[in-house]
């Protein structure tokens, strides 16, 4: 490989973490929960709308819409423009793309919002035609949806590896302990594993807190020159090095591994740092399972080794291995395309020192990653980023 | 292994008929290739023409090399169950209603991963299964995982009688008991498991050879139907309409005369008046209370057979008017299939050969058995097929037609 080396991140700030308030149910469209998280960075970062002369934009339920009928909508007139239909990895690429754009000069805030809402019949209908192969090849049988998708990666891990329900149940149980100190979370009761394990069944061998449960709500954060951020007086994040793939590995007969493998070491080569540096870890998370691909796909442990990994560690914020400090999507709800934010607004929160919840004792460095799209019978989408606590 | 299917109690007439829903049907139009075989019994893939690499999903481009040209080609379907799951949630009223459902991921030998519905009697992943298409209840292709090899009672595996129709204990209509062919159908329908089978004869006051031995099968009752006679048809329905599953309408008027060997329409309007006025007069008392019954317990109504024929596709000069009748009642029978579709009830088009009758004494060998004729009727519901070419002649009919209608036509013509 005769690769170029990689431009680094080094005047590029992420600032300002917001969140929409989740709830299960919303009569608003996406537009209003878009309109909110970009009313929230304006709020937190007392700039004027006027300032913001980038905009990236990620949202399942906009349609007809797209970014562009948002710029109307909103009165905004950026300069520099991105629509990111990458669900769950939406965040980190919404990330890389912002950053180059606010390094180079070609816009100087950029505003990244996610959000989408949840009407009772919505979710159904996203995955009913949520991509052609899907709609040709997946949805005909037993329509589901991405349950049934993730049962069978679980099952095959499951079978392969020695995986146990009671490995999946821990992280659960220990995302859930996160959640109860997150207000925006919509899970409020303690979960044991115990429950978790006497769940009903979804999608054998998934059961009921296995499963994200589909909400609306948003997330938002700006990207800008460290200056900028400084001048501001915002806390900020500095990036240290990101990644992103689609449709990695298109030989493997059935995904037991994601981008991530392909491209770990191109993560920690620019950021110069090692997954043992990490002080926590904000993973996609829709179902236990992708979090155990990313502990091994991310190099916490050698492939197949995720059940033992689990064993071996705690997974709350006052424990041995810091993951999904907020409660993630298992635990907090999963806001459609604002999924794919969450873990890094919950990493900014965390390196600005306004944790939302508990707080991971002096959060220095954090990995963050991101995973979208089952198209057919794979999520395509894999990126992740490492950010550092910034100045100001 | 498969529990044999226990005969289904009579239904309760006090309880509401469940509605017939269908599983999603939407499709791209790539994707109904896959159909298209199907319908004929065949399981194909898209396959480049220029490097071989088997495609799934259906699609625009070879995902290798990006050629467009993506021919359908037969595929064995062995491949290896990689995983599967039980869905006991689902977003469709249709699976709803039938969950728990069982689903299978498979590595196809040919190269591609596909979703698939799950036999029952495959064994635990991983394990040897054959993938072959299906129709579904909403008529479409879907994939289904069969264990290697045939175990007793799979034809009773729960999810797999949704998407066939076949005749254990459900009840028969044969319109015409009369012929050679209808009383062989019989035989075969009341072999299969038929629970009840009536059997129509349009002029009762006349005795036909081997009718009243027919009689005699424990399943078989006899009823005077004549398809010319609107009358007669709204009877019979009014009488056995809301307890007909399967219908097999092989009632024909056929005289061998093209347009200049007889003078007048008189022939030509009694093929007219049975082949497609009698379908016409069928459909219209027997499909909508068969397409309500569409989900009607175990035993559901779920297929419409229309013994056709195959000079249906090209006049066949010499029966030139008999073919113009079988082309007019195959027009029907599409519009018939569109009809019953919504009640998931099948309409399956027979285009036989012709029989070895008094009819087509003049034309030569090979001539179709009616036996041969009736186990292909009672094989096209059990594997849920849509449309059946059974014999050697309208086997080469169809494969002449299918590669360019205009020289078969000439063929026809020139004899």
């Amino acid at each position: 490989m005769n690769e170029r080396m990689r431009a680094g991140y080094a005047d590029v700030a992420v600032t300002v973490p917001v969140t929409v308030p989740y709830v299960r149910h919303s009569i608003r469209s996406a537009h209003w929960f878009l309109a909110r998280a970009l009313a929230g960075l304006l709020q937190d970062s007392k700039l004027e709308k006027e300032a913001i002369d980038g905009l990236c934009v990620s949202s399942f339920l906009l349609f007809p819409d797209t970014a562009v009928g948002l710029t109307q909508h909103l009165g905004l007139s950026p300069r520099w423009l991105d629509h990111i239909p990458m669900g769950g990895a939406s965040g980190i690429v919404a990330l890389r793309r912002a950053a180059r754009a606010v390094a180079s000069g070609d816009a100087e805030i950029v505003a990244c919002i996610a959000g989408d809402t949840n009407h009772v019949d919505s979710f159904r209908q996203t995955i009913a035609s949520f991509s052609q192969f899907a709609r040709d090849a997946v949805y005909p049988y037993g329509s589901g949806g991405p349950n049934a998708s993730f049962a069978f990666l679980t099952d095959h891990y499951m079978r392969t590896t020695g995986a146990r329900r009671e490995d999946f149940g821990k992280l659960c149980v220990a995302q859930r302990v996160n959640a109860l100190a997150n207000p925006h979370a919509l899970f409020k009761k303690p979960l044991t594993l115990a429950e978790y394990l006497a769940a009903r069944p979804i999608a054998e061998p998934l059961h009921l807190f296995d499963c994200v449960m589909p909400c609306a709500g948003g997330e938002a954060f700006l990207v800008m020159t460290r200056d900028r951020a400084a001048s501001l007086g915002l806390g900020y994040a500095t990036v240290l090095g990101t990644i992103e793939r689609h449709n990695a590995f298109p030989d493997d007969p059935i995904q037991t591994r994601g981008g991530w493998a392909l491209d770990r070491e191109a993560l920690y080569e620019q950021a110069a740092v090692g997954p043992s540096d990490m002080d926590f870890v904000e993973f996609y998370d829709d179902y236990p399972l992708i979090t155990t691909l990313q502990l091994e796909d991310l190099g916490f442990c050698a492939k197949g080794d995720g059940p033992r990994f689990i064993r071996d560690h705690s997974f709350t914020a006052d424990g041995s291995f810091p993951l999904n400090t907020s409660g993630g999507q298992l635990s907090v709800g999963q806001a459609g395309a604002a999924g794919g934010y969450l873990g890094l607004v919950a990493a900014l929160r965390q390196l600005t020192g306004q944790p939302q919840g508990a707080a991971v004792p002096d959060a220095r460095l954090g990995l963050v990653s991101g995973f979208g799209m089952i198209n057919y019978d794979r999520g395509l989408c894999s990126g992740a980023a490492v950010l550092a606590r910034g100045g100001a | 292994m498969t529990e044999p299917m226990i005969r289904p109690p009579r239904r309760n007439p006090i309880l509401r008929t469940r509605q017939s829903l269908l599983p999603p049907w939407q499709r791209s139009r790539v994707a109904l290739g896959m159909t298209a075989a199907a319908a004929e019994g065949r399981f194909e893939l898209q396959v480049c023409a220029k490097c071989g690499a088997v495609q799934y999903p259906p699609r625009e481009a070879c995902h290798r090399c990006l050629d467009d040209r993506l021919p359908w080609r037969e595929q064995l379907g062995s491949g290896e169950l990689l995983s599967q799951t039980r869905v006991h949630v689902s977003h469709d009223l249709f699976f709803r209603e039938r969950v728990p459902w069982r689903l299978g991921m498979v590595k196809l030998d040919c190269g591609p991963t596909v979703v698939v519905h799950l036999h029952g009697d495959v064994a635990q992943p991983p394990s040897r299964v054959r993938v072959g298409a299906r129709l579904d209840r909403a008529a479409m292709a879907v994939l289904v995982g069969f264990p290697e090899k045939d175990g007793a009672n799979m034809a009773d595996d729960r999810q797999l009688r949704e998407m066939t129709c076949d005749p254990k204990f459900r009840k028969v209509l044969v319109t015409d008991g009369k012929t050679s062919a209808g009383q062989a159908l019989v035989r075969a329908l009341a072999a299969a498991g038929a629970d009840l089978i009536w059997v129509g004869h349009a002029e009762p006051w006349k005795k036909f050879p081997g009718l009243e031995e027919l009689a005699k099968l424990p399943q078989v009752m006899l009823m005077p139907l004549d398809l010319t006679d609107a009358r007669s048809v709204r009877e019979i329905a009014a009488a056995i309409g809301a307890k007909v599953d399967i219908l097999v309408n092989n009632a024909e008027y056929h005289r061998a005369h093209g347009i200049a060997s007889r003078h007048g329409t008189e022939a030509a309007r009694a093929e007219m008046d049975v082949n497609y006025f009698g379908l016409l007069r069928l459909a219209q008392e027997f499909g909508p209370v068969m397409r309500a019954r569409g989900a009607d317990g175990k035993a559901s109504a779920v297929a419409w057979v229309n013994v056709l024929s195959i000079f249906a596709l090209s006049n066949f000069p010499a029966h030139g008017t008999y073919s113009a009748s079988k082309a007019a009642a195959f027009s029907l029978a599409q519009c018939l299939r569109a009809e019953m579709r919504p009640g998931g009830v099948r309409v399956i088009n027979v285009f036989p050969g012709p029989l070895d009758d008094e009819w087509n004494q003049l034309l030569p060998p090979p001539k179709l058995d009616p036996a041969a004729l009736a186990r292909a009727c009672v094989a096209a519901l059990k594997d849920g097929v849509e449309d059946v070419y059974p014999g050697d002649v309208a086997e080469e009919w169809r494969a002449r037609f299918r590669e360019n209608p205009k020289v078969l036509e000439r063929e026809l013509s020139t004899g």
